[in-house]
């Protein structure tokens, strides 16, 4: 269980992240999700108490996660992959955690074997590749046997079936109870993974939604259609759930009815159409729409910034 | 809606099993000073740059005298009378110390700041979140370490090189003015040299500017302060940490410099002060 009240960071001028409540539930996978920069590490930071908050406050467990007696036996984090000394070999890295709280050695090798680094263990991490870093962070996250785990961004730099594995990993630990919040910017990724969302942009909280829900939402199918008269085909068109958007001479996108519907109308009213095309929002287009206005780096298709 | 995705569940082949430790094992966890004394002790012998420095710094202290004191003897026809004079078979044993504070100040600063540099620091704050139990830690071995391999370097440097010396009846004796403080001063000296590191590791947090900072202070401030006219050169001197700290190891001839102990605990204050400042930047700041 993490809760968060009115979280808060500023970096000088910079608000990391703004007024931020949430509460992480046990027993679900809570994807954490949003834009590069939305803030979503620097939260993570200050739930383990890497960051100091500027002003809120944010428990584990009920308690502050520096205050518990043992912390990594309440909350097991992968922040990023290389909080490693290249130098070290990944089973003294992993002995040397696990020995500041007195957990048995054998359990090293437990949490190695889980994530397949036994054959690498007595290696120093130098030579690790990115997805070997990830797998050495998981391990190192496992070790306490913790009531929570945070994973940023667990499957960068992992292969398909690491990614697989990863998935697997988080709802396993969820259905034995625990509380397991995934961080992500790929919405596809999450809805495959999560059962929670927890949506931000630029340290502000977007929502706070189960995966079902959202899904459902953003199944809101568009049609285009392009006619002689989009006034007349607006004014013909009601319903409690129909929306239409202008998006352009003589276009128009109709959310909340059938392309059968829209045509059924239409020809009832002698209204010309032209186009009829049906199109599916995807996941990804759904999150895109709800972080928009929240999207600190902007790629442009023109290269030029508006 | 075939382009939504619903979550699938993991089939129970697929299920990975993260094994529980037992009850008795997780009611002893906790995080106690002496088990991050063992930690850093362990993440200590685990790197190879900590003992490439420590023994580079033993082989300092243990090797350097002998050497002068035998290149003495086997050049000693060709000596001036000027060379004669100056010659102190204290001084020159133990003249080892000069090359060795550079390896234990590195070694006490590359064991936090290169931590800030790798990114460990955050997996080390991550499991002792109260932080300060790491930085006692690392003072407290890197201090250890450094008088008791330190003592009998400089032991073995003193005796032998008065051996070698010997040989042309110019050696000196255990028991002759200056010489145990001395001795045993070298290992004290460096002691407080390693806390001074890992005091300028943990406050500036960086490798390159922690050096820099060490030998601009200990090496270079000395030769700076000489340069002054001699009245200022001689009252801002023989305050400087490393000048201070090694009137310690005074051989009983310079009358510019202070009384020895007084010097020492004034160099002793320095490296506590950094180290607290230290423990107060490491408690506020962001990791």
């Amino acid at each position: 269980m993490i809760h968060a009240q009115a979280l808060r960071k500023r970096y000088g001028d910079v608000v990391a992240v703004n007024d931020l409540s949430f509460e992480i539930k046990p027993g679900v996978v809570t994807g954490f999700i949003g834009p590069n920069g939305s803030g979503k590490s620097t939260t993570m930071r200050m739930i383990i108490g890497l960051d100091a908050p500027t002003s809120g406050t944010v428990s584990v467990n009920g308690m502050k996660y520096s205050e518990h007696r043992a912390p990594i036996h309440e909350v097991g984090a992968l922040l990023e992959a290389k909080a490693i000394h290249p130098g070290r070999t990944a089973r003294n890295h992993l002995l040397a955690l696990a020995a500041t709280t007195g957990i048995p050695a054998h359990r090293v090798d437990t949490v190695l074997g889980l994530v397949g680094l036994s054959d690498v263990a007595s290696k120093r991490t130098k030579g690790f590749s990115l997805g070997m870093g990830q797998r050495l962070g998981i391990a190192a996250a496992l070790l306490g046997d913790p009531a929570t785990v945070i994973l940023d961004e667990p499957t960068n730099g992992l292969d398909p079936e690491g990614i697989l594995w990863v998935r697997h990993l988080l709802r396993s630990l969820a259905a034995e109870g625990r509380t397991v919040l995934v961080s992500s910017h790929l919405m596809a990724e999450m809805a495959l993974t999560a059962d929670h969302l927890i949506i931000i942009g630029m340290g502000t909280l977007i929502a706070d939604i189960s995966v079902a829900d959202f899904t459902q939402q953003a199944a809101r199918d568009l049609v285009h259609v392009r006619t002689a008269d989009p006034q007349r085909l607006t004014s013909l068109l009601t319903g409690p759930h129909v929306q239409v958007t202008s998006t352009g001479p003589g276009r128009v996108d109709i959310a909340g009815l059938t392309c059968e519907a829209i045509g059924d109308i239409a020809a009832a009213n002698a209204l010309p159409i032209y186009e009829l095309i049906p199109h599916k929002t995807s996941l990804e287009e759904a999150f895109m729409d709800k972080t928009k206005d929240a999207v600190e780096y902007r790629m442009t298709t023109t290269g030029v910034t508006p | 809606m075939s382009t939504v995705p619903s979550p699938t569940p993991t089939p129970a082949a697929f299920a990975i099993v993260v094994p529980k430790m037992d009850a008795a094992a997780t009611a002893g966890l906790r995080v106690t000073q002496g088990r991050v004394i063992a930690s850093e002790w362990l993440k200590f012998r685990t790197l190879r740059s900590s003992w490439i420095l420590f023994v580079a710094a033993i082989g300092a202290v243990a090797m350097t005298g002998i050497a002068l004191s035998w290149s003495t003897i086997a050049d000693w026809s060709h000596l001036h009378p000027g060379e004669l004079d100056h010659l102190n078979p204290l001084a020159d044993s133990l003249v080892g110390f000069q090359l060795a504070q550079l390896f234990i100040g590195v070694l006490g600063i590359i064991l936090i700041a290169g931590e800030y540099s790798t990114g460990m620091i955050r997996s080390s704050l991550g499991a002792v979140p109260k932080r300060l139990p790491v930085l006692w830690a690392k003072t407290l071995i890197v201090a250890t370490l450094t008088f008791v391999t330190m003592l009998p370097a400089s032991l073995f440097a003193f005796f032998v090189s008065q051996r070698i010396l010997a040989g042309k009846n110019i050696q000196t004796s255990w028991s002759a003015a200056h010489v145990p403080r001395s001795v045993v001063g070298v290992a004290l000296y460096l002691t407080v040299v390693a806390i001074l590191g890992v005091g300028l590791g943990a406050l500036i947090r960086n490798i390159a500017g922690a050096i820099a900072t060490f030998v601009g202070v200990m090496l270079i401030l000395p030769g700076i302060a000489s340069s002054l006219s001699q009245v200022w050169a001689d009252r801002i001197n023989r305050f400087l940490p490393s000048t201070a700290g090694q009137s310690l190891l005074s051989f009983g001839s310079d009358t510019r410099e202070m009384m020895p102990w007084n010097g020492f605990a004034l160099f002793a204050v320095y490296a506590l002060g950094t180290i607290l400042a230290a423990a107060f930047v490491l408690k506020g700041r962001d990791a």
